[in-house]
This record gives structure tokens, C-alpha cells and sequence, in this order.
């Protein structure tokens, strides 16, 4: 048989694959359909929801307290900045203060959070595009942070920690000593990162002028956090709408300026600093008193008053088995993650379980840019766009 | 502007000017977001989610809640709507696009249709399920359940079967 000329001219159809569920560099449960046309992408359809596990819907079944766990598994890299959003989230309707010295442990570990994330998505972000090594630089860092989280509350992930009202435990004798050593050698670990990547070429190779994201872009798909901060926006809920004591300390925003993936690299480089430049403000703030608010209806009594005294006893009682009631009200509190806004719209109706728990995940946001993201780019470069958008599908799928 | 002048552009059902809240009829409601995002005084430019709630027993429902953020003004405003099983919702993907995933999400839990969504599909559920699980009268367990079957080697469908009856605490105490 003779090929003739114009059967082999014939229009080529576009190349569909499945990228995930089970990728490595998928970030989790991530499917996406991708369109090619040879390498270059022509469109990405993510399919989210394999990790859907029904967290709105359990609690509200659950009481405001038993809620609280829940938050630490939504975005398992950024556990205690969800506790501390959800705390906040019912503080506000049940109109609950904090005292000083707890909203001071709250900004530290909510800092601590932030790194924690920060280094897991540099060293992932790098891991995908092919440096081993910052990964396990990075990881280690992780553990001494994580044995942190553990000294306060006994889990190394799942903390519970900062619940309504406050904390659930002071921090234990000697903890400021070595966290203060952690902050004193943190830059010079991150220096050996930044070494490895910043001015390496490969890593500039693969993310300058990778996934381009215009100021206008980034408002109208609704980011926030690190992904707006690197269209040269500079929005951070600590400074415009500052909760806890963020409106005493002092720390600057990084900005990025052309909207790539190597800008946001950078800005979550900078970030890190930044956060240990605030956990050194809080070892000076932190003064001495309660880590609880004294109001016995609207938070659990410590463990020493509850043996104490009847009246502690009694609210105890009442709070662990009927649960915390708060009066009926809606509030949206959000607060900035270390991924983005992490918002939380609860909605009370006077009895001891919200009644609707809506949970505003940055991430979900950011996973449907993805497409006009990555659109035009090669197929190696949807990692890449993956990575800096920090994916983490605990808190997309919910 | 104050959001108080927001009566003179489109009825409003209720609102609560202090906290930002704002009620409009399901009609009412894509033109109040125009107004809101592109007029000078407001600029709302940015949706940062849209939730919805079931409010079982009342006949408007659904309450579809939209949480809005001005990044020039640096303030936030909820807009509300409430429909029932029946009535659908104006899609507002042609003034934020990124209203696609939450309009799609709000289909997909709650079952409340949303009118000239470009891509009404589910969204968080597994392919293939049926119902609307953030409904207030769908069961906390479900309907269904997922096991692997030795014997046929592969993964069966079967109903739901609780080896205990669904235990729901509700400690109202009287005193």
C-alpha cells in the first residue's frame, strides 16, 4: 500500500492524560485531565474531591469543641493557623476575649505554622522540579519545629491547641529557651537553602516566566496570600485587617513584582524570616497571667481551679458533656494562613453545635486557576505551577 | 460610600448595615454584585467564597451567602439570597470568574441549581452519587456504602447497614 500525501496531513487531534490521582508530584489526590497538543498544554481540568471526607457535615453534628480537631485535618501543613481561625470564628459570635499572654503563644505558634508550611512547600516545590537536596534540609528543620508543637500539646500534627477562649496548655519550662535557639540558627538554614536554590540555574530555569499571574489576574480569581502577594499586591490580612497582637509588631510584607513562580519562591523565602523576626518580638511581649479567659460559661476552667473550686467543677462538667452554647449569630472570620485566606463563615442557632460550618479554603481557590494558569505552558511546567500554588488537597477537598 | 446608600440603588429585603450584611431577592441579586464590584464607591473586586446554608422547614430554604472583599476600600460585605428546592440561582461566573468551583460546590451539596453556570458539574463528591449531602435532612452516614468483596474481587455497592442505631447526643440541659 502506497501512503498517499494527503491522507498523512490529516488534522491531529489533541492528546488527553490523566495526571494523578496517584502522582508524586500531584501534591495528594489531585486528577487532572490535561489537553496537550504535544507538550503544550491546552488545558487542564482538575478533579478534586477524592479526599472529600465531609468535614462541614460532621460538624455539625459535633459541639463547638469537638469541632475544633477537625481543623487541624483540613490543611495537615498549616494545622494550628485553622485551629486558630476556627477559635476566632467563635470568639467573635460568642463574643469571648483572650488574654494577653495567650493571644502572645497564639502568634508565635501561628508563626511557627507558617514556617512549617513555608519549608514544606519550598522543599516539595523543589523536590518536584528535581533538588533533592533542600527537600530534606527543609524536613529536618520541620522535625525541630514539630517537637515544638509537641512540647505544648503532646501531638507532633494534630494539636488542638489553640481552642476558644485561649490555649489549652502554658508552655512548659524551658520551651522559650529553645525556641529562642531554634530562631538564632533558622536564618542560617535558611541561608544553606536559598544557597541551593536562588541563584542556581536550573531552578531559575524552571520557574522565571513560569505561570505569570497579573495583578488584575490575581483579584479576579480571588487569591490571596502568597499567590496575590506575588502579583505585587501587597495584601496581608496581618497588616490590613490584624487580629491578635498583629498590629503591635513589627514585620514587613514581601512583594513580588513580575508574578512568577520564582517571585513567589522567593516572597515565601522572605516570609519565613520575617516569622522568626516576629517570634523574636513575642519572647519580649509575653508577660506573665492566664492563658484562659476566667469566664467559666464560655471556656474550659484549668485543670488546677477545676479541683479547686466547685463552681470551676461544675462549668467543667457542663462544658464537656453539654458542650460550649453560644448565642445565635453568623460571623465570617478570616485569617492569613499560611497558604492564604482561610476563612471560616460560621452560623449559630443558640444551641451547643454550629449549624453550619463553612469552611473557605485558599487553596481551592487557587487549584481552579490552574487552568488558565498552566495554559500554553509545557507539560513539565504544570508541576512546577502546582508547587507554587502550594496545593494541599486536605483543605480543598474538605 | 456606606453600604447604607445601597438602598437607594436596589430594593433590599433586610440588612444589617453594621456587620455588612446584606438580603436581596434571588432577582435582585446579580445586579446588586454588578453595583458592588464595578461601581467607584464600592469596589468589591475580589469574591472570596460563596457558602451555602439550609435552614430545613422555612420555604425559602437555601440561603446562598456571597462573602465579598474590597481590596481598595479594605472592607468585606456578605450578600445573601435564599431560595428554595425548586428555584434556581443566577450564575455569577461572568463577573467573577471565580465563582465557577463555589457555584458548582453549592450544586453539589445542597442541590440548589445555579441558572447559565458554564460548567454545572459536581464537584467534591464521588462521580456517579446521588443526592445532596449538606442537606439538613440528608443523614449524617449516607446512603450507600463502599466495600471490597473478596469473593468477587471487586469493589461493591451496598446500603447502608448500622450495626448500632445513629446515636445524637443533644444535651440541652433544662437548668
Amino acid at each position: 500500500m502506497i501512503l498517499k500525501k494527503k491522507d498523512l496531513n490529516r488534522e491531529l487531534k489533541n492528546f488527553t492524560i490523566n495526571f494523578g490521582p496517584q502522582h508524586p508530584a500531584a501534591h495528594g489526590v489531585l486528577r487532572l485531565i490535561l489537553e496537550l497538543d504535544g507538550e503544550i498544554v491546552k488545558k487542564a481540568d482538575p478533579h478534586i474531591g477524592l479526599l472529600h471526607r465531609g468535614t462541614e457535615k460532621l460538624i455539625e453534628y459535633k459541639t463547638f469543641l469537638q469541632a475544633l480537631p477537625y481543623f487541624d485535618r483540613l490543611d495537615y501543613v498549616s494545622m494550628m493557623a485553622q485551629e486558630h481561625t476556627y477559635s476566632l470564628a467563635v470568639e467573635s459570635i460568642g463574643k469571648i476575649c483572650v488574654p494577653r499572654r495567650a493571644q502572645v503563644i497564639r502568634v508565635i505558634f501561628c508563626e511557627i505554622t507558617r514556617i512549617l508550611n513555608h519549608l514544606l512547600a519550598v522543599g516539595c516545590h523543589a523536590m518536584d522540579v528535581g533538588a533533592m537536596t533542600p527537600f530534606l534540609w527543609a524536613f529536618e528543620e520541620r522535625e525541630k519545629l514539630m517537637e515544638f508543637y509537641e512540647r505544648v500539646s503532646g501531638a507532633r500534627m494534630h494539636a488542638a491547641y489553640i481552642r476558644p477562649g485561649g490555649v489549652s496548655y502554658d508552655v512548659p519550662v524551658g520551651f522559650l529557651d529553645d525556641l529562642y535557639m531554634f530562631c538564632s540558627q533558622f536564618n542560617t538554614r535558611l541561608d544553606e537553602i536559598e544557597e541551593m536554590l536562588t541563584n542556581n540555574r536550573i531552578w531559575k530555569e524552571r520557574l522565571v516566566d513560569i505561570g505569570v499571574v497579573s495583578a488584575k489576574e490575581a483579584i479576579d480569581w480571588g487569591f490571596s496570600g502568597v499567590m496575590i502577594r506575588g502579583s505585587g499586591l501587597p495584601w496581608d490580612l496581618r497588616k490590613m485587617q490584624p487580629y491578635e497582637i498583629y498590629s503591635d509588631l513589627n514585620f514587613s510584607v514581601p512583594v513580588g513584582i513580575n508574578g512568577d513562580c520564582f517571585d513567589r519562591y522567593v516572597i515565601r523565602v522572605e516570609e519565613m524570616r520575617q516569622s522568626i523576626n516576629i517570634i523574636e518580638q513575642c519572647f519580649s511581649l509575653l508577660e506573665n497571667g492566664s492563658i484562659k479567659n476566667g469566664n467559666f460559661k464560655m471556656g474550659v476552667s484549668n485543670r488546677f481551679e477545676m479541683k479547686s473550686s466547685m463552681e470551676a467543677l461544675i462549668h467543667h462538667f457542663k462544658i464537656y458533656t453539654e458542650g460550649l452554647v453560644l448565642p445565635s449569630g453568623e460571623s465570617y472570620t478570616a485569617t492569613e494562613a499560611p497558604k492564604g485566606e482561610f476563612g471560616v463563615f460560621l452560623v449559630s442557632n443558640g444551641t451547643e453545635k454550629p449549624y453550619r460550618c463553612k469552611i473557605k479554603a485558599p487553596g481551592f481557590g487557587h487549584l481552579q486557576a490552574l487552568d488558565s494558569m498552566s495554559k500554553g505552558h509545557m507539560i513539565a511546567d504544570v508541576v512546577t505551577i502546582i508547587g507554587t500554588q502550594d496545593i494541599v488537597f486536605g483543605e480543598i477537598d474538605r | 460610600m456606606k453600604a447604607v446608600e445601597l438602598k437607594n440603588i436596589v430594593p433590599i429585603i433586610s440588612y444589617d448595615f453594621n456587620n455588612n450584611i446584606v438580603v436581596v431577592s434571588n432577582q435582585e441579586l446579580f445586579f446588586l454584585l454588578k453595583c458592588l464590584k464595578l461601581h467607584f464607591n464600592y469596589q468589591y473586586s475580589l469574591l472570596s467564597c460563596i457558602s451555602g446554608v439550609d435552614f430545613l422547614g422555612k420555604t425559602y430554604r437555601f440561603g446562598i451567602v456571597y462573602d465579598l472583599l474590597s481590596l481598595a476600600f479594605n472592607q468585606r460585605i456578605r450578600v445573601k439570597t435564599f431560595v428554595n428546592e425548586i428555584t434556581p440561582v443566577t450564575s455569577i461566573t461572568s463577573l467573577y470568574i471565580n465563582a465557577n468551583w463555589w457555584e458548582r460546590e453549592i450544586w453539589d451539596l445542597f442541590g440548589v441549581y445555579i441558572d447559565n453556570h458554564p460548567d454545572l458539574r459536581r464537584i467534591l463528591t464521588d462521580y456517579g452519587f446521588e443526592g445532596h449531602p449538606m442537606r439538613k435532612d440528608f443523614p449524617c452516614y449516607g446512603f450507600i456504602e463502599l466495600r471490597y468483596d473478596e469473593s468477587k474481587k471487586r469493589i461493591v455497592v451496598e446500603p447502608v447497614v448500622l450495626a448500632q442505631e445513629f446515636r445524637l447526643f443533644t444535651f440541652q440541659t433544662p437548668w
